[in-house]
C-alpha cells in the first residue's frame, strides 16, 4: 500500500492510498482536480502533469523519452516534472508528494 | 486481411524531407508530416494561427468560399479562445458522467440488436449515422426526434457525391441551426443552444453568430470523424474476429484498444494553420501567410515513436497518438468519442461472434501527392450473433 499525497492549486494537500495501477488513475479515482487523464494513461494527453517533490525524485524516477518528449512541449515542465499516468503505484513511492500542474 | 487496413502514404516523404505539398484551390498547403513537428508547430499557436481574418482558410480543403461564419472555439486564438474553451468545455465533459453513458448504451443497445436481426447491413448508412447522430442528440442534450432530420441529411453536412464542397448541403446545415437558435431564444431548455445563448464572456452575452460558430462545430467536427472510427472498427473487427474474443475475455486491455483504433484511424487526416511571420519548419521556409497543415494521420505512423507502427497492437502501452489533434485546439469532442466508442466494443464483444464483409467501397482522399484511405463509402456486412 502506497501513501500519496496530492498537491493541488499550490495549496491544498490530499492524501490518497492505492497499491495497483497508475499515480493517474488512483488520482482520477479520488477526483484530484487538475488531473483529467483523458487518453486513459497511454501518455498521449498530457493531462495528468504533476511536479514530484524534490526529495522524491528519485524515488519515483525519470520521466522516459517518449514521455519527455511530451514534457518538452508543456507549459510550465521543470525539471521534476512527470506525467502520472506513467508512475506506477507500488511501495517503492510510498509517502511521495505530487504537485498538480494544471491549476483550477 | 487487407479491406480494413488502412495504408501509410506518407512513409517516404516523412522520412526523406519531412512535408508534402497540396494545392487546396490555388491556395496551396505544406503538410508536416513527423510527429514531432507536428505536436511542436500545434502549440505554436503565435506562428501558426488558426483565427485568421480568412474563416475557413485553416481547414483542407478550405472552406473560404462557403463560410463566413467563425467556428468556435477552433478559428479562434488566445486570449480569446481560452475564454470560449472555459465556456464550453465542461458541457463537452459530461459524457464521463454515468447516466450520460447509460443514454449511450441505450442507443447503441438498440442499434446493435437491430443489425443482428438483418441478413445484410450497410455500415456507414445503418449503424454509424444512426449512432452518430442519436448520440448526439445526447451531447447537445436536444430531443431524440432530431436525430431523423440528421440522419437524413445524409453521411457529411459539407460534401455530396459529386463536389468536395456543396454549399447547398452546407447550407442546409446553416439554416437548421439558425432556427434552432431562434427556437432556443424565445423557449428555453436545457441544451446546448440555450446553454450557449445563456452564457456570457466578461459580462458580455454570446452574439448569436458566436453560437452559431460553436454550434457548425459540433455539427461538422463530430460527423465524419465519427462515421468513420465506427465504420473502421467494424471493418477491422470483420477481419479479426480473435480481437473481439480478446477484448471480450480481457476487458482490461479496453482502454489501450480503444487509443490504438483511434490512432490507427486517425479519422481526421491533417488541419491547417496560416503562419503568421516568415519561419521555418523541419529546415524548410515557410512564407508569413502561407498556409501549413498538421498531418495527424502520418504522424501517427512515424517509426522514430511508434514501433510497428502499421499494426492495430491492442495492448499497445505508450500511445501519444494526435488524432484528437495537440495543444491549444485539441478535439473538444474526445471525450463523446471516446466514450461511445467504448460503448460501442463494449456491446459489440458481448453480442457479436464473427462479422462477414459481403461489399465495399473504399473512401480514398486525394491530398494531391498523398491518396489516402480515411475509411469506406460504403461498407455492406453480415453482423452473427454470439
Amino acid at each position: 500500500m502506497a501513501k500519496i499525497t496530492f498537491i493541488v492549486n499550490n495549496d491544498e494537500k490530499i492524501l490518497v492510498e492505492g497499491d495497483s495501477g497508475n499515480v493517474m488513475q488512483l488520482a482520477v479515482n479520488n477526483n484530484i482536480a487538475g488531473i483529467d487523464g483523458d487518453c486513459g494513461g497511454v501518455c498521449s494527453c498530457a493531462t495528468c502533469h504533476v511536479f514530484v517533490a524534490e526529495k522524491d525524485f528519485e524515488k519515483v524516477g525519470k520521466a522516459g523519452e517518449i514521455e519527455l518528449e511530451m514534457l518538452e512541449l508543456e507549459d510550465y515542465a521543470s525539471d521534476f516534472s512527470r506525467l502520472c499516468c506513467q508512475i506506477e503505484v507500488s511501495d517503492a513511492i510510498d509517502g511521495v508528494e505530487l504537485t498538480v500542474a494544471k491549476e483550477v | 486481411m487487407e479491406k480494413s487496413k488502412l495504408p501509410d502514404p506518407f512513409e517516404k516523404a516523412r522520412e526523406k524531407k519531412g512535408y508534402g505539398e497540396m494545392n487546396d484551390q490555388n491556395d496551396p498547403v505544406k503538410i508536416l508530416l513527423r510527429l514531432k513537428d507536428v505536436r511542436k508547430t500545434a502549440k505554436n499557436w503565435k506562428t501558426f494561427q488558426s483565427g485568421g481574418e480568412e474563416v475557413g482558410r485553416i481547414v483542407v480543403p478550405s472552406e473560404a468560399n462557403i463560410r463566413t461564419t467563425r467556428q468556435i472555439p477552433f478559428e479562434v486564438d488566445p486570449p480569446e479562445h481560452t475564454n470560449y474553451r472555459a465556456i464550453i468545455e465542461p458541457w463537452f465533459k459530461r459524457p464521463n458522467q454515468p447516466e450520460y453513458q447509460d443514454k449511450l448504451l441505450d442507443i447503441v443497445q438498440v442499434v446493435i440488436d437491430d443489425v443482428l436481426s438483418k441478413e445484410k447491413v450497410e455500415v456507414i448508412k445503418e449503424f454509424s449515422l444512426i449512432i452518430q447522430s442519436r448520440a448526439l442528440t445526447v451531447l447537445l442534450n436536444t430531443p431524440f426526434e432530431e436525430s431523423k432530420t440528421w440522419i437524413e441529411w445524409g453521411t457529411h453536412v459539407f460534401r455530396s457525391e459529386d463536389t468536395h464542397l456543396d454549399i447547398d448541403k452546407a447550407n442546409i446545415l446553416y439554416d437548421y441551426i439558425d432556427q434552432e437558435i431562434d427556437r432556443a431564444i424565445e423557449n428555453s431548455t436545457s441544451d446546448l443552444y440555450s446553454i450557449l445563448i445563456d452564457s456570457e464572456i466578461n459580462g458580455k452575452k454570446l452574439t448569436k453568430e458566436e453560437v452559431k460558430g460553436v454550434m457548425i462545430l459540433t455539427f461538422a467536427g463530430g460527423r465524419d470523424t465519427i462515421i468513420n472510427t465506427i465504420t473502421n472498427s467494424i471493418a477491422y473487427f470483420a477481419e479479426h474476429p480473435e480481437s473481439l474474443d480478446r477484448i471480450k475475455n480481457e476487458p482490461e486491455i479496453m482502454n489501450t484498444a480503444i487509443e490504438e483504433l483511434i490512432r490507427y484511424f486517425a479519422p481526421l487526416t491533417h488541419m491547417g494553420r496560416v503562419a503568421t511571420e516568415d519561419t521555418q519548419v523541419c529546415e524548410h521556409a515557410i512564407r508569413a501567410q502561407s498556409r501549413i497543415s498538421l498531418c495527424w494521420a502520418s504522424a501517427n505512423r512515424d517509426t522514430k515513436t511508434f514501433e510497428n507502427p502499421n499494426e492495430v497492437v491492442l495492448d499497445r502501452k505508450i500511445n501519444p497518438h494526435v488524432s484528437f489533434g495537440f495543444g491549444t485546439h485539441n478535439c473538444l469532442g474526445a471525450t463523446h468519442a471516446r466514450v461511445l466508442l467504448r460503448i460501442i466494443i463494449t456491446e459489440l464483444v458481448q453480442k457479436v461472434k464473427t462479422i462477414d464483409i459481403l461489399n465495399y467501397e473504399d473512401n480514398i482522399e486525394d491530398l494531391d501527392e498523398f491518396k489516402r484511405k480515411v475509411g469506406f463509402n460504403s461498407l455492406t456486412v453480415k453482423f452473427n450473433a454470439r
